[in-house]
Parts: structure tokens; C-alpha cells; sequence
């Protein structure tokens, strides 16, 4: 049953990207300032939404855990986690190819791209940090606390590197323009896809994690006899 | 104040163990010296461009002298079970990790102590002009990296890869701690007084060292006893 579930919000996942990547290419027109290539803003923003909704999903099951030593949310925290790190790639690797056609460079220290990457390096730590670990619940307890200290982080990530910046000569960013209704609309209708898959690829993940836990427990009872 | 004598005792502890073995004092302090050479090999920078740089230079040898002295905060106790003995004897866990922290704020800012004098005479450079601010700088700019370094020395204390770990996890964090110490530390060095713009610096730190604080003392004891 779930596992149909599952096929199903696929579908509706690849259904909906397909509808809409046919109207971004060929209903939406180009953008006056910057041509064809402003449509990656449609994968750019919602992947970075994205993200943050797998980060803070991973704090709060890294919260229940810690009260309550229940070894699912663990496997919950580990999966957000890493879906959400692929899909803050996506924002990066998508931001760095607009930049470099818009601004002419791929990488500027920009508030929004520093913090990303902070962001970024932190749950990689996150997960390099679950690899050092062998014992099962250790590993849930010190990943747990380290996600709740990098959530904690980046909001002041985030105020400390736009203070930084604000400090130093800024390049020309995001042109502070208003968008037009219906690209604003696309913006919001490509999430639903891309939440829909950060569903499923966590679920898909969460239930690895947990295989992997029981085959790991066997093995152990094997070595045990 | 039961909680601060206990603190203390944890503190005093391992200050006197230290003190007398002096494993991590002189490994950490000849690490900080070797670094502070290598940069002025790395840049050879005239006395404008020391001044310019001297925050970041700096903070760079503090951090990486205190994860030696960190690395080591929990990892010495791992010898006959001490950590047990510890976390079983009537202090609150609380209480062992604050003792500890202050243990190693006191041990580093030692060694930045020693390191300053001789960053003045290697680079050429006055920093005295704003000493009391600078103190109080380097005293909280340390206490934040204390504090998140003790909180993952408790963390990774029993993991294989412990000396890897600790500074690829804590460095991250302490993005935000760091940016403020290096603006702030900078600015002083260079003689400016501590106001205006340099203030809100200075509220960051503080913001990011009681965050931290509160964070850790409220996790360490699911961290020490489980």
C-alpha cells in the first residue's frame, strides 16, 4: 500500500514538472533583462525552499528523537537531511550557472550565496559525522545534537555575513525588479512538484536507513551465535 | 552557586593537571607560534597590509591552536574510565562541561596572550594602542570558540576519526563568531576605538556566545550520559 502510495505521488511529481516545464518553455516569454536564462529561478528558489523545509524537518525529528530514543525519527532525520542537501546542490550548482551568465562570474560573497554554503558545508558535516559513528544509537544522539547546533547557526550565519558584506563593495545583485504575476505563479506551481519528490525521496531514504539498521542488528546476532 | 563551585572544582582540576604535565599547552602554543611564522613567510606583508590582515591572521592561530587544547578537553578522561567516573559522580553534567570550559578559555587565552607579543614584534605592528577592548575581544571571541569546541569535544569523544572531526564540524559553526572577532580584532589592532559600527559587532559576539552557551548547557547532559 505504501509502497504504491509512493509510485503514485512519483507520477504526480513527473506529471506535474513535465506540465510545467512545457509552459515555461513555451507560454512564458523571455524575460526582458535577461533572456531565456531567468527560467532556472523556477528550479533555483523552490530548491533552496525546499532545503530549508528538509533542514528544519530535520531539527524536529532530531528534537523527538532526543526525547524520546525513538530510533525512527533518527532514520527520519537522516533522510531530510540528505534530500534536503541535494536539493540545496541544485540551488547552488543553478545559481552558479546564472551567475556566471548574468553577472559574468560564478561565484560572488553574496549574503544569500555565502549561507547557502555555510549551510551547505554543515549538513555535509552532518552526514561525514554519521559515518565516523558505528554504534547505532551514539550515532542518532551526536547527529541529533549537531543538527540542532547547525540549525541553530544559520539564521546568524546569515546576519553576520550581511553585515560582513555590507562592509565592502557589493556587485550588482538580484536587480531588486519586481516580476511579472505569472512568473511569480510558476514560481509557486514548480515547488509542488519538487516538494512532492523531496516526499518521496525521504520516505524512500528513511525506509533504507531503517533496512539497513535491522541488517546491521542481524549481523550482529549472527556474530553473536 | 552550588552549580559555580562545582564548575570550579571540575575547572580547577584540570588546570592543575595541565599545569603539571603541560602536554597540551606546549603542543598547542608551539603549533600557534610555528602558524604565526608561516604566514609571514605565506604573505610577507608590509606594516599596512599587516594591519589590514591582522585579524584574520590571528584568529587563524587561535583557532587552530584551540582545537589541539579542545581535541584533548575530553579525550584526556577516556584513560581509566575517568569520563565514567566523572559523569557517575554527583555533579550535574551541566556543571563538568562548564568547569570544563572554563578550564580551556583560561589555557587559550594564555596562549593568545603569548602569541600577540610576539605576532608585534614578527609583524612590526603596535597593537597595544586599544588593549582593554582587544582583552575583552579575545576573551569572548575565545569563550564562543570554547564553548561550541567543548560542546563537540564531549561530542566525538569516543569516535575513531576524533581529531578529523572536531574542527571540520566546529569551524562551520563558528563562521558567525569568527567574522566578529576578525572584523573587531582588526579595528583595534589598527587603533580604531571600539564604537559605532564596531558595536554591532561586538553584540554579535555577545548574541552568538549566549545562544551557544544556553544551547550547549541544556544539551550536554543528553550528550554525557544519554
Amino acid at each position: 500500500m505504501r509502497q504504491k502510495i509512493l509510485y503514485g505521488l512519483c507520477l504526480a511529481a513527473v506529471l506535474l514538472l513535465g506540465r510545467n516545464l512545457a509552459v515555461m518553455l513555451l507560454e512564458l516569454p523571455d524575460e526582458a533583462a535577461q533572456g531565456a536564462i531567468y527560467r532556472i529561478i523556477f528550479f533555483h528558489v523552490p530548491a533552496a525552499w525546499t532545503a530549508f523545509v528538509g533542514f528544519f524537518a530535520a531539527l524536529v525529528a532530531s528534537v523527538i528523537y532526543l526525547a524520546g530514543k525513538n530510533l525512527r525519527y533518527d532514520a527520519l532525520a537522516v533522510a531530510v537531511t540528505e534530500v534536503g542537501l541535494a536539493f540545496a546542490t541544485v540551488n547552488l550548482v543553478t545559481g552558479m550557472i546564472w551567475g556566471r551568465i548574468i553577472w559574468g562570474i560564478w561565484w560572488t560573497w553574496d549574503p544569500r550565496l555565502t549561507s547557502m554554503l555555510v549551510c551547505w558545508l554543515l549538513y555535509a558535516g552532518y552526514l561525514m559525522l554519521r559515518r565516523a559513528v558505528e554504534e547505532p544509537t551514539q550515532r542518532a544522539k551526536v547527529a541529533a545534537v549537531f543538527s540542532i547546533f547547525a540549525f541553530a547557526d544559520v539564521p546568524i550565519v546569515w546576519f553576520s555575513i550581511k553585515w560582513w558584506r555590507t562592509q565592502h563593495p557589493q556587485p550588482v545583485v538580484w536587480g531588486g525588479g519586481s516580476m511579472d504575476p505569472a512568473m511569480w505563479r510558476m514560481l509557486f506551481l514548480n515547488w509542488v512538484p519538487l516538494l512532492l519528490l523531496f516526499g518521496v525521496l525521504a520516505a524512500l531514504r528513511m525506509r533504507q536507513e531503517q533496512a539497513q539498521r535491522e541488517m546491521d542488528a542481524l549481523r550482529r546476532q549472527a556474530h553473536a551465535l | 552557586m552550588n552549580f559555580l563551585r562545582q564548575s570550579w572544582i571540575v575547572a580547577a582540576k584540570d588546570l592543575r593537571a595541565e599545569l603539571r604535565t603541560k602536554e597540551a599547552l606546549n603542543a598547542s602554543l608551539s603549533f600557534a607560534l610555528v602558524i604565526l611564522l608561516l604566514f609571514s613567510f605565506a604573505f610577507d606583508p608590509t606594516a599596512e597590509q599587516t594591519r589590514e590582515i591582522s585579524g584574520g591572521l590571528l584568529w587563524i592561530v587561535f583557532a587552530f591552536a584551540g582545537a589541539l587544547i579542545l581535541n584533548r578537553s575530553f579525550a584526556r578522561e577516556l584513560v581509566n574510565d575517568c569520563l565514567d567516573a566523572l559523569v557517575a559522580s554527583p555533579l550535574s553534567g551541566a556543571a563538568l562541561f562548564f568547569g570544563k570550559c572554563l578550564a580551556n578559555v583560561v589555557l587559550l587565552l594564555a596562549i593568545e596572550l603569548v602569541c600577540l607579543p610576539v605576532f608585534g614584534v614578527f609583524y612590526n605592528v603596535r597593537w597595544t594602542r586599544q588593549f582593554w577592548p582587544l582583552l575583552l575581544v579575545l576573551a569572548l571571541g575565545t569563550w564562543a570558540l570554547t564553548v561550541v569546541g567543548t560542546m563537540f569535544s564531549a561530542l566525538t569523544v569516543n569516535l575513531r576519526l576524533r581529531e578529523l572531526m572536531l574542527p571540520t564540524l566546529v569551524y562551520p559553526l563558528l563562521i558567525p563568531a569568527l567574522i566578529a572577532a576578525i572584523q573587531l580584532t582588526t579595528a583595534l589592532v589598527g587603533g580604531q576605538p571600539l564604537a559605532g559600527d564596531l558595536l554591532n559587532w561586538l553584540k554579535m559576539l555577545i548574541g552568538f556566545d549566549i545562544i551557544f552557551t544556553a544551547l550547549a548547557l541544556a544539551l550536554v547532559d543528553t550528550v554525557l550520559v544519554g
